[in-house]
C-alpha cells in the first residue's frame, strides 16, 4: 500500500503531501506520525499541504487529530503551504481549523517550531550561542 | 427546482470504494476546468463533491456520481448528482445541520457541501435511497 513519506530533519518531522489523499492513506499517515514522533523523539511536525488542491472535512479532521495527538506526545504541529482558494473553501465548509498552527511556508513553519520550543524549554536555559544561532536562522 | 439545461455529456463514476471518492474528485475537477470555473469555484465544487461522494459511500453504502456541464441562458456551470439506494435519511433537517452526524465524522459533509454550491436539492426516502443534486455556476 502507498504511504505518505515522513522525513526526519534534526528534531523535526516533515511530511509533504504530494498525492490526492484517499481516506485510507489519510488514516495511515496519522498512525505513522504517532509512531515516528515516539520513535524519533521529535519535538515538531511540519505538514506541507502546498500540493493539495482541496482539503475536505476528512483531511481537515486528520490535521486536527495530528495536531492534538502530537501535543500529547510533546510535539507541536504546524500546517504550511495552504493555498488561498483552499483557505476560502475550508472556512465556508465550516472548518476553521481552530487549534491548528499554520505558517505560510516550510521556512516560517520551522522558525515557529523553534520559537515554541524555546518558550517551552524556558528561556533561562538557553545558552547565548543557541540564541545567536536561532536569531540568525530566523532573520 | 434547479433551472439548468444540459450543455455537454454526462460522466458517470461508480462509488463503491475509498479510491472512487478520489476518482469523483478527478472527474469533477476536469469538468470544472473545461467549463472554465475560476480557481476558488473549482475548489469549492471539488470539495463539495468530495464530501457528497464520501456520504454516498459511507451512509448510502455506495452508489454513483453523475457530472455534467449545464447552462442557464448564457451562464455555464457544473451539475453533480449523487445517487444511492441506501437506507435514506429519516430526519433531513437534522442531517443538514452543522455538526450533526451518525457516522462519526464532523457532521459538515451535507451542510458544508450545500454552502459551497450555488444550488442544492436533496431527495430521500427511508428504505429507498437518497439523491443529492447540486450546481456550481460560473461567476
Amino acid at each position: 500500500m502507498d504511504r505518505v513519506p515522513v522525513l526526519k530533519i534534526g528534531d523535526l518531522l516533515l511530511v509533504s503531501i504530494q498525492v490526492d489523499l484517499e481516506d485510507r492513506l489519510t488514516t495511515q499517515l496519522q498512525e505513522d506520525l504517532a509512531e515516528r514522533i515516539v520513535s524519533t523523539g521529535a519535538h515538531g511536525v511540519i505538514i506541507d499541504i502546498t500540493a493539495l488542491d482541496i482539503v475536505d472535512s476528512f483531511v481537515g479532521r486528520m490535521l486536527a487529530t495530528i495536531a492534538s495527538m502530537s501535543r500529547v506526545l510533546d510535539a507541536e504541529t504546524v500546517v504550511v503551504g495552504m493555498r488561498p482558494a483552499v483557505a476560502i473553501t475550508l472556512v465556508e465548509l465550516g472548518l476553521g481549523l481552530r487549534g491548528i498552527r499554520t505558517a505560510l511556508n516550510v521556512d516560517l513553519g520551522m522558525a515557529m517550531l523553534r520559537d515554541l520550543r524555546q518558550l517551552h524549554m524556558g528561556l533561562p536555559g538557553t545558552t547565548p550561542e543557541d540564541g545567536a544561532r536561532d536569531l540568525a536562522g530566523i532573520s | 427546482m434547479i433551472q439548468a439545461e444540459p450543455a455537454g455529456p454526462v460522466q458517470v463514476q461508480e462509488i463503491a470504494a475509498d479510491d472512487d471518492v478520489v476518482r469523483v474528485r478527478q472527474v469533477v475537477r476536469a469538468a470544472a476546468v473545461a467549463t472554465k470555473l475560476n480557481l476558488v469555484d473549482q475548489t469549492k465544487l471539488v470539495t463539495a463533491a468530495s464530501e457528497l461522494a464520501r456520504n454516498t459511500l459511507i451512509y448510502g453504502g455506495g452508489g454513483r456520481a453523475e457530472v455534467q456541464p449545464v447552462a442557464n441562458g448564457f451562464r455555464r456551470g457544473i451539475r453533480i448528482v449523487f445517487t444511492d439506494d441506501g437506507p435514506g435519511i429519516p430526519d433531513v433537517d437534522r442531517a443538514l445541520t452543522d455538526g450533526y452526524t451518525t457516522g462519526g465524522g464532523l457532521g459538515l459533509g451535507l451542510s458544508g457541501a450545500r454552502r459551497l454550491m450555488d444550488e442544492f436539492e436533496l431527495w430521500t426516502e427511508v428504505g429507498t435511497g437518497t439523491v443529492v443534486t447540486a450546481v456550481k455556476w460560473e461567476r
